[in-house]
């Protein structure tokens, strides 16, 4: 745990986070979409914790935002599962390409 | 505030009468509308010849010399410390002489109408305008500054428009109207640059310091204007000469004429008082009023000359041919406004060399009374037989007896036959153009020769010939309101060549003596003779004679007829010249390159849109990928390159 | 070198490849569990790091309960057997090479900077200091945040239920 500096972890999170962008602009399907982005919420979990560890070991408040973000993170993806569910049956296909009613 | 101050009521008075019958007339005093014209006019009329008599013998002579009197002045528009536009009144011979003859020839006028124009709907309107076009020409005539006489040019223009153009549902009427507007507005473009030059090397607006300035041999101004020419020609004569195309284009001088016979569309009185008496000498009235400055310009006193000279011939030699009353009048007129004016053009300026002026201003009086009374007379005719034609009329002297005998005297007086008033004025024109130069003299000779003959042929037209078909419903000769102002025009035709003017009216102000030569008046009154011997012995009686003279005489008759094809000429150059080979272009440049800009911008802009639209494409990962981009660029903006 | 060394690096990769995979995979069952592999690799390097409650809370939550919601909502809605449409190509070229960008960019800052060294604490956590702290009331309290995140979650399951509410009985919401 000594050789393992702070840098490390972070380019793991930023790598996670780059991954889950990635997969956010290029999925089709919207279920897919959501996946990444649980992903990049992930990222930036183990980004709040490393920070805590390395940091302000004598402080909690890293942990209390990871707690927070978890639990948020499950209300979003309900939210957005029913919304992709709601799509689903007016347009009866969850490719995200289908969902354009904003162009011009 | 000088003892003259009174005079500025005598513009005033007619706008007043304009403003009430304008605003009030048609709904509320329709019935009262001429009396109150005719009361006001008759107040305005009093008041000039009060001025008159009050200047003329009174106290306008200094010294011997009628003076310029400034009975007003205010001081409108400040340019520059030394220039600025003053409106004011100028009080001289030749406008306290205008004012009589505006005045009174109008109140002539507005007397005529009571009954000539009895039963129209727009009784008041026409009053209104009447007034309107009086309190213009006023102010004309007695503007003191160059620029206040080009306003009230202009006030007479849009009078004389509405007056036209009265009839407005015919469609001559309007067209006539037009025409008229649009040349003398064409003419008064020359008159506004001669006013500018002429402003610029005098350095003032105003005309006696104007006068002065340019008139002094060796002041700074003179010295320059005669120095500075353009196109080898000085600019004095560039000056005047355009001033003299404003004037021509009023007094419808050759080619300026072509309104003038079309102009009568409109209401006879009002031909009696615009084409005889008081615009078309507007012209004259100008060169006389800067007639120092034209003096010593040989180049534009030529111009002057010729134009009235060949104006006077072409006009007659139409009149001879034409068949409408009013359109013979109207050339009559051109004819007479020629002779004015070539009668100013052969003047010189000062003693006995200005007889000229002196004649041209008594002829402009005397041409004033029998020329609105011929008109009344064509007035009254047309309200009794409804026709203009003359082929259609012919024995009327024993149905409408005053008109025929106040006809008689003015037809008189325009062939100059003593003892009445033409005969004086027409003689002391002759007199000034034989002392100048002979061929001028000889041209206004066969001119008068001409004006008897076809004066006469109108006269023995309408009143002998044959006998008139009396038709069922005519009206009689007219209401005494018409009568009355025919008799008191006849009246001052017959006696007005005894009024002295030369004593009053001449080029610098002295006093002349004039007298009738009896051997020089004789040849000039054989020839006018013998024009109305040819008249009678052609058109009495009826007979095959004119026929068989038209015939001889062929193409020529046609073209006179056809008023030497002039306006025809003048199509083709707006039609050919300036509408094809100026405006096409130029409508052609202002559709496709101007207009072709501005829609080439809003179309790139359009198509630009067009492409950016592309943009919002609905896509949401492609949102997220352009905020993504964009957050780096900032990103790597602000971190790396603006430390 | 020692083996928490080692064991880290294993995780980073196994992390990493995982959610490289989910996102590339063209199958979506697939992707869903290479999701799952990637979560749990999230939580044993919580369990490494030295935050198990962190990592208990990972698992309870978002394995336990958001992986599985993601494969509920798969199985209404299609059929998971088949593979997906193929990415738009210039789109994938774009986003690869600008968050390719994007993570040099960023990386190279962190690499650059000069992190302060940890004081002398000790990295404790102990599950009743969370509790403790969580609902204490003074100045380093949660309690605020923990009430407003539960009436967050009460209003999101409500919101659930109105959207998605159709003939069909709603999804079950939970936590």
């Amino acid at each position: 745990m000594n050789e393992i500096s702070i840098t490390h972890i972070l380019f793991v999170s930023t790598a996670l986070f780059f991954i889950g962008m990635y997969g956010l602009f290029t999925r089709r399907n919207m279920i897919t979409m959501l996946m990444a982005i649980e992903i990049i919420l992930n990222s930036v979990n183990i980004n709040f914790v490393a920070f805590n560890k390395y940091l302000y070991p004598g402080k909690l408040d890293g942990i209390f935002f990871t707690i927070f973000i978890i639990t948020i993170a499950a209300a979003e993806a309900a939210m957005a599962i029913a919304i992709i569910i709601n799509l689903y049956r007016s347009h009866h296909s969850i490719d995200v390409e289908d969902a354009e009613e904003l162009k011009y | 505030m000088g003892p003259y101050f009174f005079v500025i009521l005598i513009p005033l008075l007619p706008l007043i009468s304009f403003c009430i019958l304008g605003l009030f007339g048609r709904k509320y005093i329709k019935t009262i509308s001429g009396t109150l014209g005719v009361l006001i006019l008759f107040i305005t009329t009093v008041l000039s010849l009060y001025t008159a008599y009050h200047y003329y013998f009174i106290d306008g002579k200094v010294n011997g010399l009628y003076q310029h009197i400034i009975a007003f002045k205010y001081t409108w528009l400040q340019f520059s410390p030394r220039v600025s536009i003053d409106m004011g009144i100028l009080l001289d011979p030749i406008s306290v002489m205008m004012i009589v003859i505006v005045s009174f020839i109008s109140l002539m006028v507005h007397i005529f109408s009571l009954g000539y124009m009895k039963g129209e709907e727009r009784f008041a309107t026409y009053y209104a305008f009447l007034s309107l076009f009086t309190f213009s020409m006023l102010g004309l005539v007695l503007s003191s500054n160059i620029f206040q006489i080009y306003i009230f040019w202009e006030l007479v223009g849009i009078s004389s428009f509405l007056l036209i153009g009265f009839y407005f549902e015919k469609p001559s009427a309007v067209t006539a109207s037009n025409k008229a507007f649009i040349v003398t507005r064409f003419a008064d473009f020359g008159f506004l640059i001669g006013i500018l030059i002429l402003a610029f090397y005098s350095g003032t607006l105003d005309f006696g310091t104007l006068i002065e300035r340019l008139t002094s041999a060796g002041s700074s101004q003179y010295i320059e204007i005669h120095s500075a020419t353009f196109l080898g020609v000085s600019m004095l004569t560039w000056g005047l000469g355009l001033v003299f195309i404003g004037g021509a284009g009023k007094s419808a001088m050759f080619p300026l004429h072509i309104w003038l016979p079309d102009a009568m569309e409109g209401p006879t009185p009002v031909s009696a008082l615009i084409h005889a008496a008081t615009m078309v000498v507007a012209g004259v009235f100008l060169v006389a009023r800067l007639f120092p400055v034209f003096s010593i310009d040989q180049t534009v006193l030529q111009l002057v000359t010729w134009v009235g000279a060949f104006s006077a011939l072409f006009a007659a030699v139409v009149a001879c041919t034409q068949r409408d009353i009013k359109r013979i009048l109207a050339f009559s007129t051109m004819s007479q406004i020629g002779f004015m004016m070539f009668s100013l053009g052969v003047s010189k300026y000062g003693g006995e060399s200005g007889l000229g002026y002196t004649a041209s201003m008594f002829h402009l009086f005397t041409h004033a009374f029998f020329k609105s009374l011929l008109f009344l007379g064509a007035g009254a005719v047309i309200h009794f037989a409804h026709s203009n034609d003359i082929n259609d009329l012919g024995g009327l002297r024993k149905r409408i007896p005053v008109t025929h005998v106040s006809f008689l005297i003015a037809c008189l007086a325009i062939a100059g036959i003593p003892p009445f008033s033409g005969f004086f004025s027409k003689e002391e024109i002759l007199m000034a153009a034989y002392h100048s130069d002979k061929l001028i003299y000889g041209i206004a000779v066969l001119t008068s020769a001409l004006t008897a003959f076809y004066m006469f042929r109108l006269y023995y037209s309408v009143f002998w010939r044959k006998d008139f078909h009396v038709h069922d419903n005519m009206h009689d000769e007219g209401s005494p309101s018409m009568k009355l102002s025919m008799i008191v025009l006849a009246f001052c035709t017959a006696f007005a060549g005894f009024v002295p003017v030369s004593s009053w009216i001449t080029s610098d102000g002295a006093p002349m003596e004039s007298h009738i030569n009896v051997g020089f008046s004789a040849f000039p009154v054989l020839m006018a003779l013998a024009g109305i011997g040819l008249a009678s012995y052609l058109y009495k009686t009826e007979n095959r004679k004119p026929q068989l003279l038209t015939a001889s005489l062929g193409s020529l008759y046609r073209a006179a007829y056809r008023k030497f094809y002039i306006d025809e000429v003048y199509l083709f150059i707006t039609r050919k010249i300036i509408f094809n080979g100026i405006g096409r272009p130029a409508a052609w440049f202002d559709k496709n390159i101007v207009d072709g800009f501005m829609n080439g911008l809003a179309s790139v802009t359009s198509k630009i849109s067009e492409s950016i639209k592309g943009l919002q494409s609905g896509k949401v990962q492609n949102y997220a990928l352009y905020f993504f981009g964009g957050i780096i660029g900032l990103a790597v903006l602000f971190i790396y390159l603006m430390k | 070198m020692n083996a928490s060394v080692i064991i880290f690096y294993i995780l980073s990769a196994f992390i990493l490849g995982a959610a490289l995979l989910a996102v590339t995979t063209r199958k979506i069952f697939r992707s869903a569990i290479f999701l799952l592999f990637s979560l749990i690799g999230t939580a044993a390097l919580f369990f490494w790091m030295g935050v198990e409650f962190i990592a208990a809370v990972q698992i309870i939550i978002y394995v336990g309960g958001i992986v599985v919601l993601i494969i509920f909502s798969i199985f209404l809605t299609q059929k998971s057997g088949e593979e997906m449409p193929k990415p738009i190509r210039s789109r994938s070229l774009f986003s690869a090479l600008a968050l390719l960008f994007g993570f040099a960019f960023i990386y190279h800052l962190i690499y650059k900077y000069q992190f302060s060294q940890p004081g002398p604490h000790l990295f404790e956590v102990k599950v009743s200091d969370i509790g403790t702290q969580m609902l204490s009331t003074t100045e380093h309290g949660f309690v605020l945040p923990f009430e407003v995140v539960s009436i967050l979650l009460l209003a999101s399951m409500i919101g659930c239920i109105v959207i998605a509410m159709k003939i069909k009985p709603a999804e079950e919401n939970e936590r």
